[in-house]
């Protein structure tokens, strides 16, 4: 895409409070990211304070890797994921995919530079046209982005697009209706693939799926990203799914992230509270494994991202909360390990069990 | 009533949906169980199972037109299925409520919360205006809503979805009713909501010696709360046990693939998922054979009997399958979907 100027100046923003550069081999580098939404309230409905959906975001996903994104409803994950392929319009701070800042392109620009990043949505009966055969769905982003002419070489790609994600050639004449879950989850992923990018963001990509379902599509998302060298930022709230296929986890807390780690480090030493209580939450399909787990029970509900909490986002609802700074400094993301950061005034006291769940 | 006897026992439930040019659809195929005082019943399935169908059945809630309800569900040893409509109604909401997935559908958006719990008992225990609103303050604050006397004049649209749940629940236990169904309680909410939705539910089996049936089709939840399991699969129930028994050693196919394919916090992370291959559309009618074999790795033509029992297998285990998975729990072998390289993790460890 010789349009595109590469503009790595952008990269090193004032505002992005994380001082360290990207890795070299970064394909997307998030840096200071904020989307606020303007807040409802006052005489006519503006006026309000802004709801603060991601307020100051730093990731990096290295090329042919998977960052998994997790947090629950409301942390701001989607719209993260949003907002790095510009479907939401960032407020402040950098995305930069592959040397180009995404956030300060026009409009022409970010088209052609779309055709490299594509989505995966959770519902596919509600992200393809329920009126568009299966043909004519895989075609429409080819004639977009004019990757193709001629019919014939359409429907070769089409079919090579179904052999791709394991469905017959015979589907292209169907319509998504008749397909099941995840078969139209397939075809979500196809659809994604046909101009052949490199990144992909899949938001919840297997929730709206049976669960003797969810590790097909597990498992294809991982040949494809072995056989197509595909970059992948996997938005979930199961931490379980996001521990399969992710070779990096973030968490997610309120607009902010509060943990991130390599590998499997954050399943193996959790070290951000809220992490830890995630973690202790998910149910494991084991009677003994859950008959022996002491089980931390969150107290509350998420606050308004409107009206955040002062301190750290997760103090008010923290069973290792402490008198001091929890409620007056935002913790900022430091290294606990290599490669495992935390925004945690007290991670050191909690890991060692100095400081115990109240 | 002997207090060993099940508080609810379902005896060869059928549910047939027909409309007109169509063929009959058999949701739910002659399933049985009980559920007793004090214990949790698991009903698990996917969709198209007949888990919600069998529950929508014994409290009367399906449509009267295009449906045919047939077996027994007794109740105390009087059967539901058999009541007139007035019957029934006096009858739900006392000894049987019921708590469904979406709570924003279940509550009414423009009725204060309070008035909700309140309707309910001065329906059916004829409390006075005040007291059943001190009962409702009461409720709310035991299902862990803080500053209830607050929270009963607001709308479902003022709360969180993990608060609307809460109400939902202080709605059905307003009559301290003898058995809750809860269809899918936690689906809607997330996992640190969950476990505290979960935890209420399980102490209100445990300190009121509720019977509650549970249907859910996740089992990371089963696993922690329940007594005993009752797997469905396409309008049947295919295997039956305790808690324990039935995760550490899954017989019919289908469980042993559930549970194989669900990717665990604890397991091995680099050993790739089995999948059970198609979906849980390709079934064929249990009239013909087993429902799971288009989908089973074991399947053959003994499998294709119009007539597969459920087979005793051991204390309080049963199962309907021809071929039963062996002990420890295996891989099935290579599926047609993928070809495994790598065991799965199994299911019968102790915790890692």
């Amino acid at each position: 895409m010789s349009v595109i100027t590469p503009d790595p100046q952008r990269s090193s923003d004032p505002g992005a409070r994380d001082a360290s550069g990207p890795p070299a081999d970064a394909l997307l580098t998030v840096r200071g990211l904020e989307v606020h939404y303007p807040g409802r309230g006052g005489l006519l409905g503006r006026g309000g304070a802004p709801v603060r959906a991601v307020d100051g975001v730093d990731l990096d996903v290295v090329r042919g890797t998977t960052l998994g994104l997790v947090g629950e409803s409301g942390c701001g994950k989607s719209t993260l994921g949003r907002a790095v392929l510009r479907l939401s319009e960032p407020t402040a701070g950098s995305v930069v995919f592959d040397g180009t800042d995404v956030t300060a392109l026009e409009r022409e620009p970010l088209r052609l530079l779309r055709r490299r990043m594509q989505m995966v949505f959770q519902d596919p009966m509600a992200s393809l046209d329920p009126r568009q055969s299966v043909q004519s769905l895989l075609v429409e982003p080819l004639v977009a982005h004019r990757l193709t002419d001629g019919r014939s070489e359409q429907e070769a790609r089409v079919r090579e697009l179904l052999d791709l994600v394991g469905l017959p050639s015979s589907a292209s004449g169907k319509y998504p209706h008749e397909f099941s879950g995840g078969q139209r989850q397939r075809l979500g992923i196809a659809r994604a693939l046909a101009v052949e990018p490199d990144l992909v963001v899949a938001d919840e990509p297997v929730s709206a799926l049976d669960v003797s379902v969810q590790a097909q599509v597990i498992n294809l998302l991982e040949d494809l990203q072995q056989r197509l060298g595909l970059t992948y930022l996997v938005i979930a709230h199961d931490l379980a799914v996001v521990r399969h296929i992710a070779d990096a986890v973030a968490v997610m807390y309120l607009g902010t992230v509060v943990e991130h780690a390599e590998g499997d480090d954050l399943y193996t030493a959790p070290a951000h509270p809220y992490t830890i209580a995630l973690m202790s939450a998910i149910p494991v399909p084991d009677p003994v494994v859950e008959d022996a787990r002491e089980r931390i029970i969150l107290r509350g509900d998420l606050p308004s991202p409107a009206a955040p909490p002062s301190g750290c986002r997760f103090h008010t609802r923290c069973p290792y909360r402490q008198a001091t700074r929890c409620d007056t400094e935002v913790p900022v993301l430091r290294e606990v390990a290599p490669g495992h950061v935390v925004a945690c005034h007290f991670a050191e006291q909690v890991a060692s069990g100095a400081i115990a769940p109240a | 009533m002997n207090p060993a006897d099940p508080l609810l026992s379902v005896r060869d439930l059928e549910v047939v949906f027909s409309s007109r040019g169509r063929a009959d659809v058999r949701a739910v195929d002659g399933v049985s169980f009980d559920v007793r005082a004090g214990q949790v019943m698991a009903l698990v399935g996917e969709s198209g199972s007949g888990k919600s169908v069998t529950s929508l059945a014994v409290t009367g809630l399906l449509p009267a037109r295009g449906v045919r309800v047939g077996g027994q569900a007794l109740l105390r040893g009087r059967d539901l299925l058999a009541m007139g409509h007035r019957e029934l109604e006096g009858l739900r909401g006392r000894e049987v409520a019921m708590v469904f997935q979406d709570p924003m559908t279940s509550l009414n958006p423009v009725i204060p919360v309070g008035l909700q719990i309140t309707e309910v008992l001065r329906r059916h225990t004829g409390a006075s205006r005040a007291s059943a609103k001190e009962r409702a303050v009461e409720l709310l604050g035991r299902v862990g809503i803080p500053d209830p006397r607050r929270r009963v004049g607001e709308y479902p649209h003022q709360l969180s979805g993990g608060m609307r749940q809460r109400v939902m629940i202080a709605v059905a236990l307003a009559c301290d009713p003898a058995l809750l169904i809860a269809d899918e309680p936690t689906t809607a909410l997330d996992v640190t909501i969950q476990a505290q939705v979960i935890e209420l539910l399980a102490s209100l089996v445990r300190e009121q010696d509720t019977a509650m049936l549970l249907i859910t089709h996740d089992l990371g939840v089963v696993a922690g709360v329940c007594d005993e399991v009752t797997v469905m699969y396409s309008g049947r129930v295919v295997e039956r046990a305790g808690r324990r028994e039935l995760f550490a050693r899954p017989r019919h196919r289908y469980t042993s693939g559930l549970l194989a394919s669900v990717p665990r916090l604890d397991g091995d992370r680099s050993a790739r998922l089995v999948p059970i291959p198609g979906t849980p559309r390709d079934v064929v009618p249990w009239s013909r054979a087993c429902a799971f074999a288009p989908r089973c790795p074991a399947a053959d033509s003994a499998c294709a009997s119009g007539h597969l029992a459920l087979v005793d297998d051991g204390p309080a285990h049963v199962h309907r399958c021809v071929h039963p998975a062996d002990e420890p729990p295996a891989a099935p072998s290579a599926t047609p979907e993928t070809a495994p390289t790598t065991a799965p993790t199994t299911t019968t460890g102790a915790p890692s």
